[in-house]
């Protein structure tokens, strides 16, 4: 159930980054951090299988991607693809309850779990025109263009931390999903990346 | 730092991997019809090998899957990398 707007904080609260949004160099900043307004994220173990692609799709319209490292999208809702039968469905928060109970009921029959893990991670958005060059330095991933990007996954290690990367769009931009209790340590670790490239705060 | 290529996300940096020990080692069917030396050897006591040795890594900040790996504990290369539960395509080698 998603908690009320006085139980739900970010976990960026303490860091004050409305006081510091727009604050960055009037144009021309080489990175954008934006912190993600709460989305519903579902956890779907299963499959893989005709029946359980099946399933998610009637319910989501979006059929798991079944290669690693991979997403599908359509409107408002994303499936990453976490693991051989593990995948993230990313949508917007209000429809978490309600698109919960559907995917429980479509996928009843069947061998899967169906968790609501929205609260554990925290969303920041890393994007222009010198983001991959603010990751390249603390993750060994390759980042390149013919190698990762727009809609592919990452699960892997951030500036120590355990991370998912979704490559949003080629331009580029990238979601970082972030455990809650690293979200301020990630974020001052990125400001500071970023620096030398000048940074625009968004919120 | 090893680069151990994961079967479902491709080569990765070592760090992204924990260890699980030696593979293939099989518990007794039958544990109450162990000695306490039989079980203790089953529970505690590993090879050691100085060569080519057969062990487990799971893909902790990655996929989160576990697989067999057979790498040369001297040299650090990995020959093989397959699935849990399959046979080794290639014969530990070394003393233990």
């Amino acid at each position: 159930m998603p908690a009320s707007e006085y139980l739900r904080q970010s976990a960026l609260a303490a860091l004050g980054l409305a006081a510091k949004a727009g604050a960055g160099p009037a144009r021309g900043a080489g990175v954008i951090l934006r912190e993600c307004a709460p989305r519903a994220q579902l956890c779907l173990r299963g499959g893989p299988g005709a029946d359980f692609e099946k399933a998610v799709e009637g319910v989501l319209g979006v059929r798991p991607p079944l290669e690693s490292g991979m997403s599908a999208r359509n409107g408002d809702r994303t499936l990453l693809w976490l693991g051989p039968d593990e995948w993230l469905a990313v949508l917007p928060d209000e429809r978490s309850e309600e698109v919960l109970s559907r995917l429980r009921d479509a996928l009843a029959p069947l061998h899967v779990a169906v968790v609501d893990v929205s609260h554990s991670r925290a969303v920041v958005e890393l994007s222009g025109a010198h983001a991959r060059s603010v990751l390249q330095k603390g993750c060994h991933l390759d980042l390149h263009p013919s190698r990762f990007r727009a809609g592919s996954v990452a699960q892997s290690k951030f500036a120590r931390c355990h991370v998912l990367l979704h490559q949003t769009d080629d331009a580029p931009a990238y979601d970082l999903y972030i455990q809650r209790s690293f979200a301020r340590y990630l974020w001052s670790w990125l400001e500071d990346a970023a620096a030398e490239f000048g940074v625009t705060v968004e919120v | 730092m090893l680069l151990i290529h994961c079967p479902w996300c491709g080569p990765r940096n070592e760090d992204e991997f924990s260890y699980g020990g030696e593979a293939h080692i099989v518990r007794p069917a039958a544990p109450e019809a162990e000695s306490d030396a039989q079980w203790a050897d089953y529970l505690f006591m590993r090879t050691n090998r100085k060569g080519l040795n057969l062990e487990r890594w799971v893909h902790t900040h990655g996929c989160g899957r576990w697989f067999n790996v057979a790498r040369d504990t001297v040299t650090h290369r990995i020959e093989a990398v397959y699935g849990m539960g399959e046979a080794p395509p290639v014969q530990s080698r070394g003393g233990g």
